[in-house]
Formats: C-alpha cells, structure tokens, sequence
C-alpha cells in the first residue's frame, strides 16, 4: 500500500475529481464529463504533441495549487497545462472564459464557412458544436473569405482548404502513423495552408486515417463523399482480420449497404484502443476497400453519445415518449384553466387574423375595441 | 557612461589585432582562470543584468534555472534575430565590435557549461555573418576557443546559423526549433528551454547585447556594474533611435537620463528635423505601446519620463509602455497614427506563424478594418471593434506575438481615438493628411 500513487485533487467548476499527476486540466475535466469539460478542437489523446493550439480549450486558474494558491495571470490552454494538487479551475463558471471562447470560435468562422448543409462533416463537425453553442447569429467580419481550390490528395481523400482551421491534426497523423511525412504546413499566419510537397497525393497505408481526425470538413472520404448524410446511416462495431492493422471498425450502414468505414471513436471523437490496448488506427483497405457487408464480422450496433446528432432515430433500448397530451397525463383530460376562445375575438376559430388591421392588443383581447 | 560602445571608434576594432591590444580577452582569462561557472552566475546575478531582448527577465536568474542533468550537454544560443521593427541596435554591436560578442559568448559558455554554443542571425545580416564568422576564426587561432581553452580543460565552438528571416524566430522556442531544422513555429511552454530546449537539452536563450554586457561586468565586477544606472535598471542599455529624429543612430546611455533629453539634447538624438512638433513616440521597438508626448515626457503623476525600464512602464499600459529592445521610433506632428498602426498590423499580419486562432485570424481582420479606415472607408463602429479583436487575441496566444500584435493597436486607440474617428469621418481630407493634429504635440518640448 504505501507505494500506492499519490492523486491530485483538482476542482473544477466546483466539482472536484482525483487525478493522478501529469493529468492535463483537460483530461481531469473530461473525466467529470458534460459541459463542464472544455471543448477541444486541436487536442487529440492519441497524438503526441498535439494541443495548445486552437485556444478553444481556455480555461480560467482561480487558484494554482494548495502550495501556491495564487490565481494564475491569464487563461490557459486546459490541455496542455497539467494540474498541481489543490487547482481550482473555473470553466464554464467564469465569465472571462465564456468570453475569449467566443472569441475563439468568431475568429475560427472567419475562415470555416457554416455551409454545414452541404458539407459533409455535419452531424460529425466539433465546429458546428462549438458555434451552435458559443457563436454568435450574425459576424462582424465583412472581408472576403480565403479560398482554395479543392485538392485531391490522392484517389480516396479530398482536400477543402476553405474549411480547416489549421488544428495540425493531421499533419501529426502523417508524422507519427505513416512511415513518410508527405504533408504539412507551408506559409504562415492567416496565409498558412495545408499542402502537400507540390500537390502530391498521400500514399501511405494509414494515411486515411487524416480523415478521421479532422475535426471540421477540411479532409473527406472520397469513397464517401455526398453518398448519405451521416445521420441517415447506421453504425455498428465490426472487424475482420487485417493483416495490416487490428481491423477493428465501425461500420456505417444504410440497410445491407456498407456506406462508410472509420476507425471507433470515443465520446471525444478521439479514436478508441483496440480490444487489445492499442490505438485503434484503421489501414487504408479496411477503410476504403472493403465496403461490402461479407468482409466483416457485425459486433453490434455503436454505442453513440445521445448529445451527437448521429444518435437521431437509432437510440438503443430507449423508450419512445409519448406523443399525445392524454397519454400522457394517462388518459385523463386535461384541466382548462381558461378556454381562449370565449374570450377573445381574435382566437374565434372564424375569425382571420390576417383581416384585423395592426397587431392584435389587450383592447382587443378585451373585447373593447371596436373596429 | 560607454562600456559596450567604447570602443567603436577605434579604427579597426573589428579586427582581432586591435580589439586585444585594446584590452579584448581579459574576461576570459580572468573568468576562466580564477572563477568557477557559478562564480560568474553570482556575479551576472549581482549586477542586475536584465535581458536586452524585449521582456528585460534578469539575465543571472535566467542562468540559474538551466536545468543540469549528469551527463546531457547543455547549449547557450545567442539570439541575433533582431527583427523588431525599429530595433538595429545588435546589428550595430555586431557589425563594428563582433569580438565583444565573441568574447561574452565564451564566458557565458563557461558559466553555463556549454561546449556547442550557437548564434542564431537573422538571414538579411548576410554580411555580418561574414564578421562574425571571421572574428570566430580569429579567436580560435589566438586560442580562445576550441579545445581546452586557456589550458583549462574547457572545450567551446560557437556555431553561426542563418535563419531564413522570420520575425518570429526571434522569439525564443521558435528560434529553437528552427535551429533544429524545423518550421520556426513557437513551442509550447511548458517545458521551458532551461529544462528542454535545443534538442531537448537545456538550453539559455540570450540577446546579443545582453551577452556582450557580461564582459563589463566580468571586468568590473558585478557590484561596480550595478552602480551604473537606477534602481533595476542597471548598466547601459542601447538604444536604436529613429524616426523623425535629427541624429538618428545607436546610443549608448546609462539609465539616468530623461527621455527629454535623449530626444533633444545635442549629444543624443538632437532633436526633432525642421523645428516640428513631436506627436508620439514608440519607446521599446514596435510592439510596445505608443505613447502620446505628454505622457512620453512626463509621466501620469507629472514625473519627468526616465529612459529605464521603470519609469518608462509607469503607470502600466494605461498611461505607459515599455522599454522593449530598445527600438526608439519617434513621430513628429506631421504622421499619422493611423497609417504607422497599420503599417505594424500589416507587419503583426505577415509574421505571425498562425498556429493559434487569435493571432492568426486576429492579425489578418485588425489589418483588413485599419486599411479600410486609413482609406476611407472606415465605419464609426470600427474603432470598437478593433478595440474588441485586440482584447480577444491579448494574452490568449501561446507565444508573446499575439500580444506584440494587439499592444499597438490598444494603444493607439487609446491614446488617439480622435484621430481614428476623423479619419472615419473625413475621408477625403484624410487622404490628404492635412488634418491638424498638433493639439498631440507637446507645446513644452518645442525649445529645449
Ligand atoms: C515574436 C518575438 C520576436 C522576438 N524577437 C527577438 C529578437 O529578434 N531578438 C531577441 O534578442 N529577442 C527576441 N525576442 C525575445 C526572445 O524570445 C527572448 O526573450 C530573448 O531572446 C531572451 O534574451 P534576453 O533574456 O537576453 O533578453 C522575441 C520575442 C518574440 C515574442
Ligand atoms: S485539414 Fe483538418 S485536420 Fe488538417 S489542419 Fe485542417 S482542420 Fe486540422
Ligand atoms: S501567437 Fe501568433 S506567432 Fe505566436 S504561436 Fe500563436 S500564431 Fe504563432
Ligand atoms: S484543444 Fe487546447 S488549445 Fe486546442
């Protein structure tokens, strides 16, 4: 027992959670879970280095540790600052937080275009999360937007420059998982894009899987492209026995039809270990090839978060709500406080609202005022 | 007071010969011989050294934190990037003394135990690099440098590397990875380079001019050192002025004096060119606060302006700015604000390395709305929003260029709002530029 690892007690938007050392505050939030865990667009648990870059993840130190509790001077990226025992953290609790995240997602939509609608990350985009749920309706940016060409990285991926939000995911995918660095980064600031060395396709056998950490629509699947929207299809667990990777995937299925083949992500959106421990990375064949319902043993359908809009009319063992108001309150009539249509004019089934010049007023509703 | 500088005059100090029968080397003999590494921290700790290149971080506690694990090679790397707008104070030390750098190089080395130490430079000094790899030459066969160096057992090489020019190279971590060969993106802190900086080595990053100064302060002593000056602003600091000045140049001062003086006094900067007014200065090179020039000479409590670290930041950003590198650019009553800011955001705009949001989109649309307003096609509610982009980016970026980018916009709208919103209102007359706006200038500081 007394080697057993000491844990650090962080708080976080007053909850509090032990963690072992080294944990981020990221990771400590997430183990809470719900809102309380910042959003994260360049973090991404199974690559080394990534993080620190997109600043959606800001939070607010209000005290350092127990040892030394002053507040640190600015916000900080939550994941990559580690907690000291004692933290405490403010999220969604503090107010300057809610603000430089605004910022943050105003400054990613100048160049990401919500044109959710025909991309075909919707459904699946941690942006359009992130703007639904800190953006604003209107912008005050009134320039011209960058714009690309698209680009074919190779026959299976496509490139929309005029979505990525520079995260660097995918360059660490191409660093650390294939055996050739063939993309990354060239110019700087707001010029920066990603590219390959003069136009170049990827050739790489885990290559594909760019796709799955991009977090906006900037990489797609070109074998899947604009087939089905993802939340008209499926997914179930499935594998089979690869001799390039673990083989284990999701399927994403619209009757027999096998539409789509991504590696198994978490509630993050971050790819799950195998069965046996490792990253789940899937290879280019079981990704792009194998599409036809006999390469795969079927494991079930997928666990799937009920906030993602994927889960939308496939929930497992969930009891449909009733629908009609008698059902409801079990078959008894509801009680009428007050029937609208005796006493006003306006809400006579025969009366037309649209004849009655100008807005419909208490003198009105009323019954005193005449026309 | 001159201690880097003293010398530059002698004719053909560049050279070896010269600069040791002048007295060059004698730090490294009296550090190598007679003191330990650690000996020499103290002593850069007791002289109150503050880094020249920007942020002013004492220079002997920055040595003190490198990390020192058995057995792992430690690197000190001389930041020669200087790409600030307004600052060329480096280029100058290099140029005319190089062997004061050399020699500061190797005594720092000593202290720090480094046996590969590096000069990063920026790529436009192409011809320094030239003097200072000749200088490098010099002091290798005259025996101050390589293997086992004044019989002491101790081996150092300085290495000259060219960046490709990118003003975010200067910042520390970024520096470092483009000496290791990669994209000269900033790292994220931490770890701090004391713990992992050069090939995941500890590492101290310097500024040129700091790493000259521990020379002087080897042969005085660090105490002697820290009487020059005031308060934390000890020794002589550079400064590169420029702008509407009669005497644009280097200057050597020790931090006594006013910024009154330096401005107007026939030994410094001599004035402001055809008996014009001065309207605002930029006291610590492009990213630190303009200042308007009554606030620029006097301070907010009424104080006369100090040309130190101190006094120049007091009253915080509100109504002062900062030292910086040094970069002293000065603006008579004929510049417009409005163009010097987009010039800078243009510039902020261009550098930054776009990892983090805030500065990669911030920069660009703050250059965007200041071009339609400098234009004319400004909206009134433009100056609110650029307020509101410069505080979003403002310490929410993973490197200091964020903030560099977002200061002088704050300031100018702070200090010139009026001006702003002239342009805005004026579009045609803006264009023109014949918009009085002496009521900046300071009335007191005509005649000195
Ligand atoms: C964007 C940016 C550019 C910088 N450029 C330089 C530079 O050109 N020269 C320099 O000495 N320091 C520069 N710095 C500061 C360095 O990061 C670092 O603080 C300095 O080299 C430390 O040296 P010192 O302690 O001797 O001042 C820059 C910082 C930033 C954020
Ligand atoms: S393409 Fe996607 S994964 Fe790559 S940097 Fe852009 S947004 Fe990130
Ligand atoms: S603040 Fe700007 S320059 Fe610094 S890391 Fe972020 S994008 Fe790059
Ligand atoms: S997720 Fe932390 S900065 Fe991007």
């Amino acid at each position: 027992m007394a080697d057993q690892q000491q844990l650090f007690k962080v708080t976080i938007d007053n909850i509090t959670v032990e963690v072992p050392p080294g944990t981020t505050i990221l990771n400590a939030a997430r183990k809470i879970g719900g809102d309380v865990a910042p959003p994260a667009m360049c973090y991404y648990s199974k690559l080394q280095g990534s993080g620190g870059k997109c600043r959606t993840c800001l939070v607010e130190v209000s005290k350092g540790s127990d040892k030394d509790p002053r507040p640190m001077p600015k916000l900080v990226a939550s994941c990559r600052t580690t907690v000291m025992d004692g933290m405490e953290v403010k999220n969604i609790t503090s107010p300057k937080v809610i603000d430089a995240r605004a910022g943050v997602v105003e400054f990613l939509l100048i160049n990401h275009p919500l044109d959710c609608p025909i991309c075909d990350q919707a459904g699946e985009c941690h942006l359009q999360d992130l703007s639904y749920e800190h953006g604003k309706a209107g912008t005050r940016y009134e320039f011209q937007r960058r714009t690309f060409h698209k680009v074919d990285l190779g026959d299976k991926i496509q490139l929309h420059m005029t979505r990525c939000i520079l995260c660097y995911r995918c360059v660490f995918v191409a660093d650390q998982l294939t055996n050739k660095r063939e993309h990354g980064i060239l110019d700087r600031g707001d010029h920066a894009q990603i590219a390959t060395y003069i136009e170049k396709n990827l050739h790489n056998e885990f290559i594909g899987n760019v796709i799955d950490v991009c977090p906006v629509g900037a990489l797609t699947d070109k074998t899947f492209r604009f087939k089905n929207r993802v939340w008209f299809t499926k997914p179930v667990d499935a594998h089979r026995d690869c001799p390039k990777c673990s083989g284990e995937v999701q399927l994403w299925m619209r009757g027999d039809e096998v539409f789509r083949v991504t590696a198994r992500k978490d509630e993050w959106g971050e790819v799950k270990d195998t069965t046996s421990g490792k990253p789940g990375w899937i290879c280019n064949d079981c990704r792009f090839d194998k599409k036809h319902i006999n390469d795969w043993v079927i494991e079930g359908p997928s666990a799937i978060s009920r906030h993602s809009v994927i889960s939308q009319g496939h929930y497992v063992g969930i009891e449909k709500p009733k629908e009609v108001l008698i059902d409801v309150m079990g078959g008894r009539k509801p009680r009428l406080f007050l029937d609208i249509h005796d006493v006003s004019e306006v809400n006579k089934p025969n009366i037309e609202l649209s004849l009655i010049d100008g807005p419909a007023t208490s003198d009105t509703f009323n019954g005193t005022k005449k026309d | 007071m001159k201690l880097l500088l003293e010398k530059d005059h002698v004719e053909g100090i560049r050279y070896y010969d010269t600069y040791r029968r002048e007295g060059g080397y004698r730090s490294v003999e009296k550090a190598l011989k007679t003191m330990s590494p650690e000996a020499i921290v103290e002593e850069v700790k007791k002289s109150g050294l503050r880094g020249r290149g920007g942020a002013g971080f004492p220079t002997g506690m920055k040595w003190s934190f490198i990390a020192k694990p058995e057995g792992v090679p430690r690197h000190l790397v001389c930041n020669a990037d200087e790409s600030e707008p307004g600052t060329f104070k480096d280029r100058y030390l290099m140029e005319f003394i190089p062997h004061l750098l050399i020699e500061g190089l190797i005594v720092s080395s000593f202290a720090l135990g480094s046996n590969a130490t590096y000069i990063y430079i920026r790529g436009e000094y192409a011809w320094i690099v030239d003097i200072l790899e000749q200088a490098i030459t010099e002091a290798k066969n005259n025996g101050w440098l390589g293997k086992n160096i004044l019989g002491t057992g101790f081996d150092c090489e300085i290495y000259v590397q060219r960046g490709a020019g990118a003003y975010i190279c200067g910042e520390e971590t970024a520096l470092i990875e483009s000496l290791e060969g990669k994209r000269g993106n900033p790292r994220i802190k931490p770890p701090f380079p004391a713990i992992k900086g050069v090939w995941d080595r500890p590492t101290v990053v310097n500024n040129v001019e700091t790493l000259a100064a521990v020379v002087p302060i080897i042969n005085m002593g660090g105490e002697e050192y820290a009487k020059i000056g005031v308060g934390k602003s000890t020794g002589t600091k550079l400064i590169s002025a420029c702008g509407n000045l009669n005497k644009p140049g280097v200057y050597e001062i020790d931090m006594t004096i006013s910024v009154e003086e330096f401005i107007y006094s026939d030994k410094y900067c001599g004035g402001i060119p055809n008996g014009k007014k001065l309207k605002a200065c930029i006291p610590g090179g492009s990213s630190v606060p303009i200042l308007p020039a009554n606030l620029l000479l006097k301070t907010a409590k009424g104080e006369q302006r100090m040309m130190n670290y101190e006094s120049l930041s007091d009253g915080g950003f509100a109504t002062g700015s900062m030292m910086g590198s040094g970069g002293f650019i000065v603006l008579d009553e004929d510049q417009c604000v409005v163009r010097h800011t987009l010039t800078l955001a243009r510039f902020y705009r261009h550098e930054s390395c776009g990892q983090c949001s805030p500065c990669r989109e911030g920069t660009g649309w703050m250059e965007k709305i200041l071009h339609n307003i400098e234009y004319g096609k400004g909206k009134m509610t433009d100056v609110d929003l650029l307020w509101d982009i410069q505080r979003k980016i403002e310490g929410n970026t993973i490197c200091p260029l964020g903030d560099a980018a977002a200061w002088p916009v704050a300031a100018a709208i702070r200090h010139f709002r009026d001006e702003f919103e002239w342009h805005i209102l004026n579009p045609e007359e803006s264009q023109k530029r014949n918009y009085g706006i002496a009521h900046y200038a300071d009335e007191r500081a005509v005649a000195v």
